[in-house]
């Protein structure tokens, strides 16, 4: 178990399976200053991600759990605190290119080819032409979108371009991949389908992830540890590390360990409202 | 056969109310030229000592040495017979004016897109900026540009500059306003989880430009252009006005003005609106052309 009140020294003693740590947060705040009153988006949050990984952060909205995510990914800046990623900051690592990030919604290029959207990033990295393109169509095969590469982003559906965003953020293969909300605007039942590619790319390249959501059920199919919070200020009200197997699928929601997680959760949520 | 009976639906249907606009237009343009040039008519054309007749006054009204208001088919005539009776390089045929015009309007067209880029990118680079340049670029317009021209030709003619570049200078002038307006629009227009990606990526800001700030400002680039291609022919010919120039469509209408040749004037008239259609008819195509490499809808 990996409580938030662990001390940093006892988190590195007993370091789970994965080992190093590639997110490390430590006592940090985040306050946007407003006319009437200073807003606590976040709190003294102490959190370590090991590699490999797959952390959900669940909250009711105004919990920080965006916040939290765009800290680490050197979008918003801190008040207070410590956050390393990879052992360095996280503007050294977003230049190091450390993270891939999928927006809530796909954000893709609607002038340029799926295959174009994907190899954006390899672009800017000054990657050449041609490694580009095979990159790319490989990442596109892993998403399963073979033959879409010619294609325009609005000739795809809304499932498909979210999977094109997620190919392109790991188009450079980075080791930890954040993810805001991604699949928060699709419906259901395409949202099983990539959360369950999603789990299946998890397993078979463990990279570290960080997922934001605000469903239960998506929490605790996906992750290895689940981190609750709670909004006013924005803060942790407990880590809970899953007892579900690394290997999963979606028949798996309906027995009692996966039950007794969401229970778990749950409870953790409304705690986070009473307090 | 179902293609040609559509098109030929269609043409009915684009067609139509062109046609009878273009049919109004006339009747109107007639109309006009009888009650302007009757005067005329009765006084300098008509007999004075015999009684005339009102087919007579109508006839007279239509085919006028120097009417008022030139009949449309005086101003057809003039105009067909400048490009078939005089050879390409004559000043009496209105290509060879099309063609100087032209190329001062193009090449301030090309400037002023340049400048209205810069300006653009300078502005949405920097707040300062923005603050600096942007009162002025509005206040140069209100100026008239027949107040600046004289003097734009006066300082470049005595740096040494003749011809084409002090024109160009001026269809820059018009041309490059609706551009920068345009592009500070444009560049501006990415919203923000776009340009968060490109954060995340550790993109710079030239890469942000060039690949998203750049191609996100198209749509609004082109129309744009349109605008500022036809600003571009008014301030040449604007500019071929006060220089006695002796090539222009703007020297055209200065000469046909000081002749009192008013059937001149209209066909200059007509030819650099025929002009002005076909620059933006080209800056349109091109439009068409880029966007569908893009493969847009």
């Amino acid at each position: 178990m990996n409580h938030p009140e662990d001390s940093p020294i006892i988190s590195r003693l007993n370091p789970p399976a994965g080992g190093r740590l590639a997110v490390e947060i430590r006592q940090t705040s985040v306050v946007y200053q407003t006319a009437d009153s200073p807003v606590h988006a976040l709190e003294n949050i102490d959190l370590n991600i090991h590699e490999g990984e797959f952390v959900s952060l669940i909250g009711p909205s105004g919990c920080g759990k965006t916040t939290l995510v765009r800290v680490i990914a050197d979008l918003e800046q801190i008040s207070a605190g410590l956050v390393l990623v990879n052992g360095v900051s996280p503007h050294e690592a977003r230049l190091a290119r450390a993270y891939g990030y999928v927006f809530q919604s796909p954000a893709l290029f609607p002038w340029r080819t799926v295959l174009a959207n994907v190899t954006l990033p390899l672009q800017i990295q000054g990657r050449t032409k041609a490694d580009a393109k095979a990159i790319a169509l490989e990442h596109l095969e892993r998403v399963g979108l073979v033959g879409f590469d010619g294609k325009y982003p609005w000739q795809l559906s809304g499932g498909m371009q979210q999977r094109v965003s997620i190919a392109r953020a790991l188009s450079f293969e980075p080791r930890i991949l954040m993810m805001d909300e991604p699949f928060g605007a699709l419906d259901e039942i395409t949202r099983d389908r990539l959360n369950e590619q999603l789990q299946q790319l998890w397993q078979r390249e463990r990279r570290t992830v960080v997922f934001v959501t605000h469903s239960i059920a998506e929490a605790v199919y996906l992750s290895t540890k689940i981190v609750v919070m709670s909004p006013r200020p924005g803060r942790i009200v407990k880590v809970i590390e899953s007892p579900l197997p690394d290997d999963r699928h979606l028949a798996m929601r309906d027995t009692s360990t996966f039950i007794q997680v969401a229970h778990e959760v749950r409870e953790a949520l409304a705690d986070g409202h009473h307090d | 056969m179902t293609a040609k009976a559509s098109q030929w639906q269609r043409l009915q249907r684009d067609g139509l109310p062109v046609l009878v606009m273009l049919v109004a237009a006339l009747l109107l343009w007639y109309a006009g030229a009888v009650w302007l040039n009757a005067a005329g008519a009765i006084e300098r054309v008509l007999p004075t000592d015999v009684p005339w007749t009102w087919q007579q006054l109508l006839a007279a009204t239509m085919d006028m040495q120097r009417p008022v208001l030139p009949t449309p088919h005086q101003v057809g005539l003039d105009f067909w017979s400048s490009l078939v009776d005089w050879p390409l390089d004559s000043p009496r045929n209105l290509l060879f004016h099309v063609a100087v015009t032209a190329e001062s309007t193009l090449w301030g067209f090309v400037m002023g897109t340049l400048l209205g880029l810069l300006l653009a990118v300078l502005i949405v680079h920097s707040r300062t900026l923005d603050r600096a340049l942007l009162p002025w670029i509005v206040a140069s317009q209100t100026v008239p540009v027949l107040a600046i021209a004289p003097i734009v030709l006066v300082i470049l003619g005595s740096l040494g500059f003749a011809g084409v570049a002090p024109k160009a200078v001026i269809a820059m002038y018009l041309c490059f306003f609706p551009v920068t307006v345009a592009m500070v629009q444009g560049l501006r227009s990415p919203q923000r989880i776009e340009t968060e990606m490109m954060h995340t990526y550790a993109a710079n800001w030239w890469q942000a430009l060039w690949l998203l700030r750049l191609p996100a400002s198209l749509p609004f680039l082109f129309p744009a252009l349109r605008v500022g291609i036809a600003a571009g022919l008014v301030g040449a010919m604007v500019a071929e006005l006060p220089t006695g120039a002796v090539a222009g469509l703007g020297a055209r209408l200065l000469t046909g003005s000081y002749y009192g040749n008013t059937v001149q004037i209209w066909s200059a008239l007509v030819m650099s609106a025929l002009l002005g259609l076909a620059l933006t008819t080209a800056v349109a195509g091109i439009e068409r052309l880029v966007l569908r490499r893009r493969g847009q809808p």
